[in-house]
């Protein structure tokens, strides 16, 4: 589904990925952790088209096509979702007027018919269980005044109502108490299948008792250092991350 | 003045036509409304068109204005077809057209009865309530000091006076439509209006300026208001002008005790456009409220001066002005609010907020607060910035594409001005033309 070869990427001049190597196929979860400033959220905002990073070499292929070519709603519409870190709170819009548009947007680049308001709501109606989200909340302004777990839950709604193949979900756990973390888990889980995939970018091992991976990928450095099944996880947790410091730097 | 003044010619042109049309007026020329027409234009004469030097218009040339030429009051052989074009909204109310200055009876439509609300063209009011001029005409928007009112006042034939007798609920809204039919020649009118709003009686009034043709036009507007006791009034100014349109607006409102003011004035497109909105709180437990709305793109200038006046104690004040600037707009928000020794527990909020679209766009906001009295709360706030990249990157990633988000942001932006709007059908053309004018 997704294949990342040597992808680079810069921020003025500062390089932050310096050569990522990755395969995600469908229907498998991807644990990326590592220590603060590794360049896990650049390689989230990376492939979800956030233009503030150059990406300086390498090349990200989606389904066959070329990701980076496309404007961040072309990746929406081919079926890329990024859960931010820091959802953000605009002011005048609500999550169910901008999600309409964003559902209808992206039906019509794949040639489907617009939703009625009857269809929307009734979808919108089943996913707001899912992640245990009030009405009252999604005509509210988008993330406006909302608390940190709200804004979280409402990342996963948006999720659930838009059905991406490929979720990223960018320290979705960061914030949460763990109730909050467990619905967003609940959500997340509910929406695995064999059609799709899911990265879960994040720095503490506790999101991944809820959202069990199939891999582990410890980033450092701009570089994937060491990959292996979710045991790995288990032992970040237990021996943090040093040992791979000195790993990497033995090498 | 000196010949070589660069306002030279429109100036002296104007003089010469007030000369004119007062020989031609006889015996009405020695009525006390026409002295106050008299000394106005001697002050109109001392004052000239200002210039930037003049801190007032540091920001508002208005050398192309007088520069250009102009027909007053020229005839207009407007159609109910012609009108169409314009795409008004429906009101179910009193609609009021002036075309070129001059009322249009035939395109016009009065439906409350004259017992809850008395609507007079100024020049009928001249002939047949002369009283009620001389109480109230040119008593409160200041013509010693500012020209264009000076200019108005001198010139002030055509217009609207209104007056809601005491206890009265006006329900049905009134709209003053001004069209500028600028198909043929560069036209010019100068409309006065009188709204007098009784011991606590409600109206609602609306002005609309339009503009046909491609030629240029300038309109010179003064409206006075007058609130007694426990009033209330809601105030609408829309304009909706071409590039080649001047428009240099005064309303100033005058508020006794306890009455409640509510305006809303929005620019949606005009090429060069000056307005002021002043309000004094000559009354304690009087509230002001004030929004504003401008969308400037192209060439197109447009400068909200405000002033309250908070001249008595416990009254409110409160200021929301918001602006969308494209191209090569140019933008000025000047805010002032006094409060006078009198004036304690004045709570006075300003706000004015701008989202600058181009590089090559301007907006200078200037607030001004004059705080003589101890026990005041007085705010103020001005923000200029780019839309938020943060908030469009994050519509894009759920599929929105770049310029729908961009459109969303800015109408969610706008919105917040847009609803205060309180008659429906002039709200929601509003939003029509605003959403109409972010798909360009």
């Amino acid at each position: 589904m997704l294949t990342i070869s040597n992808l680079q990427a810069s921020i003025g001049s500062k390089e932050i990925l310096k050569g990522i190597n990755l395969e995600v196929k469908a229907g498998e979860v991807h644990a990326i952790m590592g220590p603060n400033g590794s360049g896990k959220s650049t390689l989230a905002s990376v492939l979800a088209g956030r233009e503030d990073y150059d990406v300086t070499d390498g090349s990200v292929i989606f389904e066959g096509k070329d990701l980076l070519e496309m404007a961040p709603e072309e990746r929406a519409a081919e079926g890329i979702f990024l859960a931010f870190q820091y959802p953000v709170e605009i002011p005048g819009v609500s999550t169910t007027n901008f999600l309409k548009t964003a559902m209808n947007e992206i039906r019509k680049y794949r040639g489907q018919e617009s939703l009625d308001a009857v269809q929307f709501l009734k979808l919108m109606k089943e996913k707001m269980k899912l992640v245990n989200i009030d009405q009252s909340l999604l005509s509210r302004s988008l993330n406006e005044g909302f608390s940190g777990g709200e804004k979280k839950r409402n990342e996963i709604f948006q999720m659930a109502m838009l059905e991406p193949k490929l979720a990223i979900l960018d320290e979705t756990d960061s914030g949460l108490d763990i109730d909050a973390l467990r619905i967003v888990a609940e959500g997340v889980n509910q929406l695995r299948s064999p059609e799709r995939a899911t990265i879960v970018v994040t720095h503490y091992q506790r999101l991944l008792d809820y959202i069990v991976p199939d891999y582990v990928h410890v980033l450092y450095k701009g570089r994937i250092v060491k990959s292996g099944p979710k045991e790995l996880a288990f032992e970040l947790e237990e021996k943090g991350y040093d040992w791979i410091k000195a790993e990497v730097e033995t090498v | 003045m000196t010949p070589n003044q660069p306002n030279n010619d429109l100036k002296s042109k104007l003089l010469a036509d007030f000369r004119t049309s007062e020989e031609r007026m006889n015996g009405a020329s020695k009525s006390a409304l026409h002295q106050i027409r008299r000394e106005a234009l001697n002050q109109f004469d001392r004052l000239g068109f200002p210039t930037v030097k003049h801190e007032e218009w540091k920001y508002t040339n208005v050398n192309s204005l007088v520069k250009e030429v102009f027909e007053f009051n020229a005839s207009s052989e407007i159609t109910l077809e012609d009108l169409a074009l314009l795409e008004s909204s429906r009101l179910d109310g009193n609609v009021l057209y002036f075309v070129n200055g001059r009322y249009q009876p035939q395109l016009s439509k009065i439906v409350s009865p004259t017992s809850q609300l008395s609507i007079t063209t100024l020049a009928d009011a001249v002939k047949t309530m002369p009283d009620l001029l001389n109480q109230y005409f040119a008593k409160y928007a200041d013509y010693q000091d500012n020209a264009f009112t000076a200019l108005n006042t001198a010139f002030a034939h055509e217009g609207v006076v209104i007056k809601v007798p005491a206890n009265t609920v006006v329900e049905a809204p009134t709209i003053l439509r001004f069209v500028s039919d600028a198909r043929q020649v560069n036209v010019a009118s100068q409309p006065r209006n009188l709204f007098i709003v009784d011991k606590n009686a409600e109206v609602k009034v609306a002005e609309s300026f339009r503009t046909l043709g491609d030629q240029a036009s300038f309109t010179n507007v003064v409206t006075e208001i007058v609130m007694a006791e426990d009033a209330r009034m809601e105030y609408y100014k829309i304009q909706n002008e071409s590039d080649m349109a001047y428009h240099i607006g005064t309303t100033q409102v005058y508020q006794q005790d306890r009455s409640h003011f509510y305006s809303a004035t929005v620019t949606l497109d005009g090429g060069f456009i000056r307005n002021n909105l002043n309000i004094a709180l000559d009354g304690s437990n009087c509230e002001a409220h004030m929004y504003g709305l401008y969308f400037p793109n192209g060439r197109q200038h447009i400068d909200n001066h405000t002033l309250v006046d908070h001249r008595k104690p416990n009254s409110h004040s409160n200021e929301l002005y918001k602006g969308i600037l494209e191209d090569r707009a140019t933008g000025v928000f000047n805010g002032k609010i006094f409060v006078r020794q009198d004036a304690q527990k004045t709570n006075a909020y300003q706000s004015c907020k701008n989202v600058v679209l181009s590089n090559d766009a301007t907006m200078n906001t200037k607030p001004q607060l004059e705080i003589f009295a101890d026990d005041v709360k007085c705010s103020h706030g001005t923000t200029t910035g780019k839309l938020d990249e943060e908030a469009l990157f994050y519509l894009r990633s759920r599929g929105i594409p770049k310029v729908e988000a961009q459109s969303l942001l800015m109408f969610a932006f706008a919105e917040d001005v847009i609803k205060k709007i309180k008659i429906d059908p002039l709200r929601e053309q509003i939003e029509r033309r605003i959403q109409a004018k972010l798909a360009r």
